[in-house]
């Protein structure tokens, strides 16, 4: 597997500048002479289809919702980094990157993080022009805040709905170029499969989610951006529709995944309520601001309403292990800490499958402190949100929180330019690997997703597409597409055909449970070892028993569901022996073997590369290479938060 | 309460559901469920009886629903004839289950309006809110041609009167309620969103005007201040923003009338 990252030669402060100017272009007279294939409308796929139809390109952009307004990109909450250094407090492009690559815990590529604090502050410039209602001060500039526990002010946000607002702004320039007939639309499609012409991604072959159509569409180049996998956990976050379908179908044709065991798991959501439960809730990281985490020292008094629970018979946990952080210890600490009391029996809340899964979120000295309606000026929508989902109200008793999986740093292998091993097929956003390392910091995705759509791909696209011929592209009629149009026809029609005893969200849902116990905030030999048994064990029964009902010429969820679960069963057994294989503890990724008294405990001699994994065949193990990491500039360090 | 919670609430629910297929007359199914717990939200409620349906070897019913945290506006239901149900400023998939009684009917039904055809069962097409968009709901700013962002000061009262208004999530409740099927409270809100920021100025008119031709167009009706869509919008937008709108409109109207061309002026005032 050929994994030449192309990073750029010179100092890292010019690699992108330099790289930029040798890129080559496309005359403005041929751009309409090659179509560009876009899968997925979130941040990146919208800002990159926009942006390539702008320069001249014939775009075909596709999503498998009902608009490309609904992508997922629009849940995310808090913020957008940029390294304006509004608020006079220090901050710089530098700063901007150490902080992402430290908080990667250094498993990500340092170019192309520094290229990604570079272009941050052209996102702000191209967001605000569009008419994103960023927070202002009185002044009429821009407001900032602090986020993730970084010591700037780098945070732009709009409310509580920041990526709603930046996805409408790339969505508005997307509609913009519909309109005017440069892009062509396709909504309710899904991506099953990409087309390789002589080892170039040339096409992809689509099924139209409401006819049932299974179409080809045949491309000069393919660019993926359609997110991450956090639906193999079954519970997360993620929108219900989020898949692996795109990036695992494209890895069956050759392209290499990396790092697909690096999860990242937010300690501040809503438990787990019941068996029939098809989603977790996240509340805002704000407020461990004001909010004391606990859980009673005694198991016995664990199913007791915390008013009955005194003082002296609480245990603050974060407070009492990492006194100097407390309560704001960092996402993958503070999970793993929650983990810890649950496992010891001593969580509260609902008893579900026998256990309380839940921790205390406590208000109460804050509102003593500074008095209800200043909690309800700064977290009345949260405190809301809360009642909806569980009835309790957080003025008169504490909250329940418990960790869940909501990003996943993992993803297709991209060198500099995004470009997979796989020629011609590109990939963007949360959808590839490179700038998060084994953990995410907060409102880095956004600033990733747009990062890659507006200001990367448009140059790196350009590049490839200058090299191929005009008029080269093949025809859908090629017996490339035929084979993979059978292909995806052969599965649609054995999928429908097993009529066994078991709904695809039966084996959805156990799948989430292996992964989640087995590979979720702790890991060790034994279980991942048990978990690939297991996952083989499932999915050579799914393709037994499945039930999907429904038929294929029509809109049928539930085949759209089976299809999906499918992938995330052979994607599972992937990612399971990522985790065993990687022998050391880092950032969201924690082996229980590899610690020190608790602290993740990196092995930079053997594991600082990304291990990237290639497809061998149905029913095979995939066989894991390497892309060693190099760090020109950064010096390794060991996180500490205590 | 946690000691509650040991011992989960359930109810015994009949439901009517519409069932319909594309180009097709629909009609309703009736169907019991047990058992539903009073934490579950009104979609995992939906996702219990296409369980059961798929148990007993019948198709499921389609609906449509995505992030269900009331965000991507994907769902849309109309629950005993209300569009997202009885609960006001929320959406279908944050409702649950505990604003429901134990034996209780329910009737879910697809948004009924002439512009939304349905696709199946609970499921329409949504396209002529795009097609609004696609028109003039944006402003024309080229990737890489954005001045630097500070350059534009909006006063702070201007960003959150944009930002009320961007709120929006275009899920089509305002359509589903509205007697005469009317996208005026969609429209609204982006007009109002966009034409009262100082970088929407360039094309306010040119943008109005698009808008609701596109509107007219795509079969939606007129707005006579019913005030449903206000009630029923989960993201609680007001209907001044259909004044605001009709304000505009009738601006940029003047201004094509009185210009030298017939046609909307390129300037902004």
């Amino acid at each position: 597997m050929n994994l030449d990252s192309k990073i750029p030669a010179g100092p890292l402060v010019d690699k992108w500048n330099n790289h930029k100017a040798k890129l080559r272009l496309v005359n403005p007279a041929n751009r309409r002479k090659y179509h560009v294939i876009v899968v997925g409308s979130g941040l990146a796929g919208s800002a990159a289809a926009a942006s390539f139809a702008e320069m001249g390109y014939e775009v075909s952009c596709f999503c498998y919702q009902d608009s490309p307004r609904r992508a997922h990109s629009i849940a995310a909450q808090g913020g957008i980094n940029a390294a304006k250094n509004y608020q006079n407090d220090g901050d710089s492009v530098r700063r901007l990157f150490q902080d992402t690559i430290k908080g990667g815990d250094y498993r990500a590529r340092e170019a192309n993080v520094y290229r990604l604090a570079q272009v941050s502050t052209n996102i702000i410039d191209q967001c605000v022009a569009q008419g994103v209602p960023f927070a202002r001060e009185y002044g009429g500039l821009l407001a900032n805040r602090s986020f993730g526990g970084a010591q700037v002010s780098r945070t732009f946000y709009a409310r509580g709905q920041t990526g709603q607002q930046l996805l409408i702004g790339a969505y508005s320039a997307l509609s913009r170029q519909i309109g005017l007939g440069t892009v062509k639309m396709y909504t309710r499609h899904e991506m099953l499969d990409l087309v390789l012409v002589d080892g170039k991604a040339k096409g992809i072959v689509t099924r139209d989610l409401v006819t049932g159509a299974v179409e080809s569409w045949a491309s000069d180049v393919v660019v993926v951006c359609t997110g991450g996998y956090g639906n193999v956990f079954y519970l997360s976050t993620n929108a219900q529709g989020c898949n692996v379908t795109a990036t695992f179908r494209a890895h069956r044709r050759g392209a290499g995944f990396a790092n697909p065991c690096y999860t990242q798991i937010h300690p501040t959501c809503i438990p787990v309520h019941g068996e029939d439960q098809s989603k977790l809730t996240l509340m805002s990281e704000s407020l461990r601001n004001d909010g004391r985490v606990w859980v009673p020292k005694n198991k016995a008094d664990c199913a007791k309403p915390a008013a009955e629970i005194p003082e002296e018979a609480r245990d603050y946990f974060l407070e009492r292990k990492y006194p100097s952080y407390g309560n704001l210890a960092p996402r993958d600490i503070a999970s793993r800490a929650a983990k810890e009391v649950c496992d010891e029996g001593r969580g509260v809340g609902q008893m579900v499958d026998g256990k309380r899964l839940g921790v205390y979120l406590d208000f109460s000295a804050a509102i003593k402190r500074l008095g209800e309606p200043e909690i309800r000026a700064r977290y009345g929508n949260l405190f809301d949100m809360y009642e909806n989902i569980t009835g309790e109200s957080a003025y008169k008793q504490p909250m329940r929180i418990f960790p869940a999986v909501h990003y996943t740093m993992g993803g297709l292998w991209v060198d500099y330019n995004l470009q997979s091993n796989i020629p011609g097929l590109f990939v963007g956003g949360e959808a590839n690997f490179s700038d998060h390392g084994a953990n995410r910091l907060g409102a880095s995705a956004l600033m990733q997703g747009l990062a890659d759509g507006y200001f990367v791909l448009p140059y790196t696209v350009t590049d490839y597409l200058a090299g191929v011929p005009i008029g080269s592209r093949p025809s859908k009629e090629a017996p490339e597409f035929k084979a993979v149009t059978k292909d995806v026809n052969d599965r649609v029609a054995k999928l429908l055909s097993i009529n066994g005893t078991k709904s695809p969200r039966q084996y959805h849902k156990a799948l989430g449970k292996i992964t989640w116990e087995k590979c979720g905030m702790a890991r060790d030999k034994v279980g991942l070892t048990q978990a690939v048994a297991e996952l083989q064990a499932l999915r050579a029964d799914f393709w037994k028993n499945v039930k999907v009902v429904g038929s294929g010429d029509a809109l049928a969820p539930e085949l759209e569901r089976a299809g999906r679960v499918a992938d995330f069963l052979d994607f599972g057994i992937m990612m399971c022996l990522d985790a065993l294989k990687r022998e050391e503890s880092c950032g969201g990724h924690f082996r229980t073997e590899f610690q020190d008294s608790g602290e993740a405990k990196r092995d930079d001699a053997q594991f600082a590369h990304a291990a990237v994994w290639e497809w061998q065949g149905d029913g095979q193990l995939p066989v894991r290479h390497i892309e060693p990491l190099v760090y020109e500039e950064t010096q390794l360090s060991t996180r500490s938060y205590k | 309460m946690v000691q509650e919670n040991e011992k989960e609430v359930t109810l015994a629910l009949k439901l009517r559901v519409w069932r319909q297929r594309r180009c097709q007359p629909g009609a309703f199914e009736e169907h019991a469920l047990a058992a539903v717990p009073t934490s579950a939200s009104f979609l995992e409620m939906m996702d219990m009886l296409n369980e059961q349906l798929i148990k007993a070897g019948k198709d499921t019913f389609a609906f449509d629903h995505d992030c269900r945290e009331g965000i991507c506006g994907m769902c849309s239901m109309t629950i005993n004839g209300m569009p997202h149900g009885p609960l006001p400023g929320v959406t279908t998939c944050q409702l649950h289950m505990r604003n429901f009684r134990d034996g209780e009917t329910i009737t879910v039904e697809p948004w009924r309006a002439r512009a939304f055809p349905v696709l199946k069962d609970m499921i329409v097409d949504r396209s002529g809110f795009d097609k609004v968009i696609q028109s003039g709901g944006f402003i024309t700013v080229r990737t890489g041609s954005a001045p630097e962002a500070n350059n534009i000061p909006v006063p702070k009262p201007v960003a959150d009167e944009a930002m009320d208004a961007a709120e929006c999530i275009g899920c089509g409740a305002c359509v589903a309620s509205c007697k005469n099927g009317s996208a005026m409270l969609f429209v609204g809100a982006k007009i109002n969103h966009l034409n009262i920021l100082p970088q929407g100025q360039a094309e306010r008119d040119r943008r109005t005007l698009a808008m609701v031709k596109t509107m007219d167009e795509a079969g939606f009706g007129n707005c006579t201040n019913y005030g449903e869509c206000q009630a029923h919008c989960p993201k609680s937008i007001t209907l001044d923003v259909i004044a605001k709108l009709n304000r505009d409109y009738l601006r940029a109207r003047v201004k094509e009338f009185f210009s030298s061309t017939g046609k909307p002026s390129k300037g902004g005032d």
